[in-house]
């Protein structure tokens, strides 16, 4: 028996169409937009003004806080202007414009060779730094800078480094494509990674149904001390951080505890190939692998692409917007964010774009709740998806906040099930926001 | 093109579920006892429940045409579920207008009065018969023997006595258990064949409808309070509407608790109240009104059991 989380999950149609398509490069646009909030936390602050001449590589934006990261330029160029811009959310936010220079030319401290390098002399703070200023957050999609995921609150240990390579959501490829591709440097950026938390031992998950990254991983682990694969069953949402812990160690996060309280830290596998690429080539996080797809693009691909440059860029290199599309998703399809225009920029956490046909774009009528309990059963954190949105509906916060509605994770694993079509998740979503802030609002 | 994007919050798929698929795949597995049913009594099988669902869905449809507003649930399969319940709880030989009364009791008061589908506290199909059961209880107690020679003419059979009512009145001996297995015995048209209604059972487990726990946990409660009380276990498990009531009355999904702990407890209760019913009890069947009984409860039941959370498990590593 293959290992999986215990509790919950579903198994969607896994619909890889740009599964074995190898990474290729996407040309640069004449003007890239870089959001300055690319991470989970505070948004980074420019220290670049219109006009401002930059290299591929140049510290564009500073963290502006502990939970915050580095941004660099993408491209070399000029600052035409800070400006708003509609990003991923939907919202408009301050983004550095960069007018593309036609002769690229690099920061002078990144190696740009392909050359691999295995030995890695820094220390873990020295490790830490780098990443910090690399501005690398976690690829999978959270966001959540990386450096700060590297330094445990004080009196925690780590016990292991939890590498995830599960790619649960259906239709993404990217960090499939990119373990075919980066084996080695993965691994160098694992034992990197290993060596900042002060652990040895790692484990790769990687979920079954990419057998081939599953030979390749463990035939090529061998060479370095301390890392394995751990192969485990398809089953969404895998790829949460606690479910992942779960799955591989057994062991379950408290509610409201964070994945060092049971000795794990996790890290995306594309994180790790960014760790790499920082740490042994002086390169920041410019660039990242996306994945173009959806049933009716022309050519489904995996894309590595500037940061700033626009879907529609990526989209016109898949063969177009179809002509039956519905709705663009930045991200997969069961937690991806469903993007107002194409022209948004990529960003650090953008694994793909799923491009949806308007017949699967609208969602079906809702009927009355049968309390068949098909939500409670597929809940990876035992839930009552039904209860939270009827509590939600009648906004009793207090009595959302006991029936733990802020352990949540947002797989979308209710609705995606619920037999009436009910809108589970969006009501679990504001009672969230409306609980967090009242939780807030006590101290 | 731009402009015409949909934004919704994710999920963005579904998984194809639908509340007519779940009704319909119940109805699916009702189809062997059905056919036992007519192999049985013949005529009266086929009229009884033909009457019983176009009652229930005339019914559903009056109202919601004429009464109540809201989700046009009529074809849903709601209906007509209702409807086949309702008639594998009656005899074969029942009058057809008491048929419709309980049609009417069970949609109208069962189910509509508390706002429809997903609304009802009690299985709607088992308030139509409780109450057909006491307001006519000769009409209701009056069996059609199994197999007889003339039920592909006439609903008017010949009648016998059912299993536990053999056992009520002290001629245990008469019981065979084998002939309650494969279905030749006198009662209630949908309850008789117990392979039957396992065919169904594991139709619904297959199909993800429902899951093990309700049913086998009411296997459970009988087993336990039979041998407390002296009774033989297998007998009561074949009898009377144990298998209807365990497999396909107490799985109803609005009636029922939704965490599997809740699960067990609400099984277990209506098997231990079945059997005391059907021991101590002045009726000596008692599956519906176990089954009622904890349909009351399951509110309670849901505002104390909680699925297992995540993170509550004790640390193993």
């Amino acid at each position: 028996m293959l290992k999986t989380f215990r509790i919950g999950g579903v198994h969607p149609p896994e619909n890889k169409l740009s599964a074995g398509k190898r990474i290729e490069v996407i040309g640069l646009p004449k003007q890239v937009a870089i959001p300055l909030s690319q991470n989970l936390g505070a948004p980074s602050v420019a220290c670049v003004a219109k006009g401002d001449e930059v290299k591929v590589g140049t510290l564009i934006a500073k963290a502006g806080g502990f939970v915050s990261s580095n941004i660099h330029s993408s491209v070399a160029g000029k600052v035409a202007k800070i400006d708003e811009i509609l990003d991923a959310s939907g919202y408009r936010r301050p983004a550095v414009f960069i007018d593309v220079n036609e002769e690229e030319v690099w920061e002078e401290s990144i190696d740009r060779s392909e050359t691999l390098i295995k030995d890695c002399p820094l220390s873990s703070e020295e490790i830490i730094k780098k990443v910090a200023e690399a501005g690398i957050v976690g690829l999978g999609g959270a966001t959540f800078p990386t450096q700060v995921k590297l330094s445990p609150p004080p009196g925690s240990k780590a016990e292991m480094l939890l590498i995830n390579a599960v790619e649960c959501e259906p239709y993404l490829t990217s960090d499939h494509e990119l373990m075919m591709e980066k084996t080695e440097e993965i691994l160098v950026g694992i034992s990197i990674l290993m060596k900042a938390i002060k652990v040895d031992k790692a484990i790769i998950g990687i979920e079954n149904n990419k057998p081939d990254a599953i030979k390749l991983m463990t035939d090529r682990c061998r060479q370095y001390t301390g890392i394995s694969v751990q192969p485990l069953k398809v089953q969404y949402p895998q790829g949460g951080e606690k479910q992942l812990i779960d799955a591989v160690m057994g062991r379950q996060v408290p509610s409201g505890a964070l994945p060092i309280a049971v000795g794990a830290v996790v890290q995306n596998v594309g994180t790790a190939y960014a760790v790499y690429e920082a740490v042994q080539k002086n390169k920041p996080l410019i660039e990242r692998v996306v994945t173009v797809t959806g049933k009716s693009v022309v050519k489904p691909s995996n894309y590595l692409a500037r940061l700033g440059t626009p879907i529609s860029m990526l989209i016109d290199a898949a063969g177009g917007l179809p002509a039956d599309t519905g709705k663009v998703i930045s991200g997969g399809p069961m937690m991806g964010k469903a993007l107002t225009s194409i022209e948004v920029p990529v960003t650090k956490g953008c694994s793909g774009v799923l491009i949806m046909p308007t017949l699967e774009a609208q969602r079906q009528k809702m009927q009355n709740c049968i309390r068949c309990a098909k939500c409670v059963n597929v809940c990876p954190m035992g839930l009552e998806p039904y209860l939270l949105m009827s509590v939600g509906e009648r906004e009793i916060w207090d009595r959302s906040e006991k029936e733990r509605v802020m352990d949540c994770i947002e797989c979308g694993c209710c609705s995606f099930t619920c037999p009436s079509n009910r809108p589970l998740l969006d009501y679990i979503r504001i009672s969230k926001s409306k609980v967090g802030a009242i939780i807030r609002s006590r101290k | 093109m731009e402009n015409k994007l949909v934004v919704s919050p994710s999920p963005h798929v579904h998984g194809g579920d639908s509340i007519s698929k779940n009704m319909y795949g119940v109805l699916i597995a009702l189809i062997p006892a059905f056919i036992v049913s007519l192999y049985a009594f013949g005529l009266g099988a086929l009229i009884v429940t033909l009457t019983s669902v176009v009652a229930c869905m005339f019914f559903e449809f009056a109202i919601q045409k004429y009464l109540i507003k809201g989700n046009k649930t009529l074809c849903d399969g709601s209906a007509a579920l209702t409807g086949v319940l309702l008639a594998f709880n009656l005899p074969s030989n029942i009058p057809l207008w008491i048929v419709i009364i309980g049609a009417l009791v069970a949609i109208g008061v069962g189910k509509m009065s508390f706002g429809g589908l997903g609304n009802n506290i009690l299985n709607p199909a088992l308030v139509g018969r409780v109450f057909l059961l006491i307001s006519f209880p000769v009409q209701m107690t009056t069996w059609p023997i199994a197999d007889a020679a003339n039920r592909f003419t006439t609903m008017d059979v010949e009648t016998g006595a059912t299993p536990l009512s053999l056992i009520k009145f002290g001629a245990a001996d008469q019981v065979n258990v084998w002939d309650a297995i494969t279905g030749m015995i006198s009662g209630s048209m949908g309850e008789i064949s117990v392979i039957a209604l396992l065919l169904g059972l594991c139709y619904m487990l297959w199909k993800k409808i429902i899951t093990w726990h309700i049913p086998v946990s009411i296997f459970a409660g009988v087993v336990v309070l039979s041998l407390l009380t002296g009774l033989n276990p297998l007998v009561q498990l074949a009898t009377g509407g144990l298998m209807l009531g365990a497999i396909f009355m107490a799985t109803d999904y609005v009636t029922s608790p939704m965490s599997h702990k809740g699960m067990l407890i609400y099984g277990f209760m209506i098997g231990a109240i079945t059997i005391i019913i059907r021991k101590f009890g002045a009726y000596p069947e008692g599956v519906s009104f176990a089954i009622l009984l904890m349909n009351a409860a399951t509110p309670l039941i849901n505002t104390y059991c909680k699925p297992k959370r995540f993170g509550e498990v004790k640390k193993n590593g």
